[in-house]
């Protein structure tokens, strides 16, 4: 009895072991696929006969990625890391800070001012690239990375993610700052927001791997090889006449990796914002 | 509205210098990129405003008229509600099934969470490369066309096979690796907030498998499931990245693109044709269309009511 108990509980333990090992399996095929895919040379990509691993690792694809000056890979990248790296603190920071005074500071009109902020969350973020192009181009713009990085910097979800936060934060902290004589605004600065490690954390992440990842707006608004972003110079190279398939793949993993290095690096704060909050873009 | 606060100073001249310090950025934004931008656009959309942003030609509801006369953005529309409806209950079900998998396991489940997650951080601009030009290339030694040659069927184009439509199953098993992580991250939050006693003592009241599923873990996961739906509409109905490169030229493109989403066709519009009237008219019509679904869609799932 105990020993028939025994065994299906073994065979239903080694049959889940089975399932997990065929997902990952399945969830990790394509990260193998384009590292593959990147060493080989073009003849061996489309042969008709399958090989695991190329018998000689052509790491060219990689360094005439950079060579290539029509491609501008390297500018594209750059362009990509600026970016990124500008948009993810600064829309953070600005969130934090408009969420905080929403949360804490009691004026007048707060609440009229906050409907107008959530009123945009209304309106789905890329349904609005006509406006903010005809925006964004009657300024000037057009093919600069200013217009690829401004209209990103002020996210609404976030602001109500922040105003949430700050709402349940203890008073007992800030009441030590205001007895030393800290105003509002010394109080979000010297205590508010040195408190809110995590949220900084979560949100920039998610905002940085936003920013790498996004395409239609730096579409819209950098038609400039000068202007174009990561994603940009992968699709043109993926959608033109003639393709280069190991520089394809070369220049897919130099867009993919660095995004998956910090994205390990920062996921245990990517889960507890995605899990806490829910959201994305 | 302000949490219990001790803290609670005159609300004086200094507070409102420091809200105005702190919330002007945010505001200044949100009220160019956001606001000026749609009651600008609202203008274009009835004038003629072909190769110029300055709404000067009136032309009334011209460009609403021809939107919806035009075939090209109906079928766009009905192109958005077929994906949806395909990718909405595929990307649900799987990522709660991932979730209670995940959930179940004790060693090793960072590792096995992290296996599942780590494609949310690749671009759809990558994801569409490889399913374009690895999984479901063409070719009799590509990983769909293997699989499918062991129950020997003979190679076929993915990508270009439109009757039956295979395209969809390249679009759809696209999205679900990149996002099922997300959602099931989410589930998983959910998960951890029921109470343990809860499935113990359904257990003891012999409760197993499917039945504890339906009768305490669903239920428990509603709030969960709700936020999921609504997030899974949205970035649905906002598909545009995997189309354009999937079905834009290139190497196994098919030169016209069997389907094109509504964004593809505002793209289209805005940028190839310069027609920012018609591209501003198509905004409005589809923000108008996703606020009405999701509005439609919070009625059947209860979203916007207040959780108990």
């Amino acid at each position: 009895m105990s020993t028939v108990r025994g065994l299906s509980r073994a065979l239903r333990l080694s049959g889940r072991g089975l399932l997990v090992g065929l997902l990952t399996t399945v969830f990790l095929t394509p990260f193998y696929l384009l590292l593959r895919g990147s060493l080989m040379d073009a003849r061996g990509l489309t042969s008709p006969h399958w090989t695991w691993w190329p018998s000689t690792a052509h790491f060219e694809n990689f360094t005439a990625l950079f060579d290539d000056p029509a491609l501008s890979m390297g500018r594209a990248l750059a362009n990509s890391a600026l970016i990124a790296v500008i948009t993810a603190p600064l829309s953070t920071l600005l969130a934090s800070a408009a969420g905080y005074a929403f949360a804490r500071i009691p004026v007048r009109g707060r609440g009229i001012l906050l409907a107008l902020v959530v009123g945009t969350l209304m309106i789905p973020g890329s349904v609005t690239f006509v406006p903010t192009f005809v925006v964004v181009g009657s300024m000037g713009g057009v093919n600069t990375l200013w217009g690829i990085i401004a209209p990103g910097l002020f996210n609404p979800f976030a602001v109500l993610l922040f105003r949430n936060f700050y709402l349940r934060f203890p008073a007992e902290i800030e009441e030590a700052g205001r007895i030393d004589g800290l105003g509002w605004f010394g109080l979000y600065r010297r205590i508010a927001l040195p408190n809110s490690g995590a949220m900084l954390a979560s949100l920039g992440a998610l905002a940085f791997i936003d920013s790498w990842n996004s395409f239609l707006w730096p579409l819209v608004i950098g038609q400039d090889p000068s202007a174009w972003t990561a994603q940009i110079a992968l699709s043109t190279f993926l959608t033109s006449q003639t393709i280069n398939l190991p520089g394809l793949f070369a220049g897919a993993v130099v867009t993919i990796v660095p995004l998956v290095v910090m994205f390990l690096v920062a996921q245990r704060y990517i889960v507890e914002g995605i899990a806490t909050s829910g959201l994305k873009g | 509205m302000v949490a219990a606060t001790g803290v609670r100073p005159r609300a004086g001249r200094s507070a409102r210098f420091a809200f105005a310090l702190l919330t002007a950025p945010m505001l200044i934004g949100l009220g160019v990129f956001k606001y000026v931008a749609i009651g600008w656009s609202f203008l274009l959309s009835l004038s003629d405003a072909r190769g110029t942003i300055a709404p000067s030609h009136w032309v009334g509801l011209d460009n609403y008229r021809v939107l919806l006369s035009d075939r090209a953005f109906r079928d766009s529309l009905l192109q958005i509600l077929l994906f949806t409806a395909f990718i909405v209950p595929v990307t649900f079900a799987a990522a709660l099934g991932l979730a209670l998998l995940v959930h179940r396991i004790r060693r090793g489940r960072a590792a096995l969470r992290t296996a599942f997650l780590v494609p949310a951080a690749v671009s759809y601009v990558a994801a569409s490369l490889l399913w374009k030009m690895s999984l479901f290339n063409g070719l009799p030694a590509g990983i769909a066309n293997t699989v499918t040659g062991w129950f020997g069927a003979d190679p076929v184009p993915w990508l270009q096979t439109t009757s039956p439509p295979l395209y969809w199953i390249v679009l759809v098993t696209l999205r679900l690796w990149l996002q099922v992580g997300f959602y099931m991250v989410l589930f998983l939050a959910g998960l951890q907030g029921i109470p343990k006693e809860l499935h113990e003592a359904a257990a003891l009241d012999g409760a197993t498998g499917l039945r504890l599923l339906r009768g305490i873990t669903l239920p428990m996961l509603r709030n969960t499931s709700v936020a999921v739906l609504m997030l899974l509409f949205i970035s649905a109905f906002q598909a545009f990245d995997e189309f354009y490169n999937l079905f834009n030229s290139g190497l196994s493109g098919t030169g016209s693109a069997p389907v094109q989403t509504p964004l593809g066709y505002l793209y289209n519009t805005a940028m190839g044709s310069q027609d920012y009237g018609l591209g501003s008219a198509g905004a409005f019509v589809l923000t108008a269309f996703i606020v009405g679904v999701t509005l439609i869609q919070g009625r059947f799932t209860g979203f916007g009511r207040k959780e108990g």
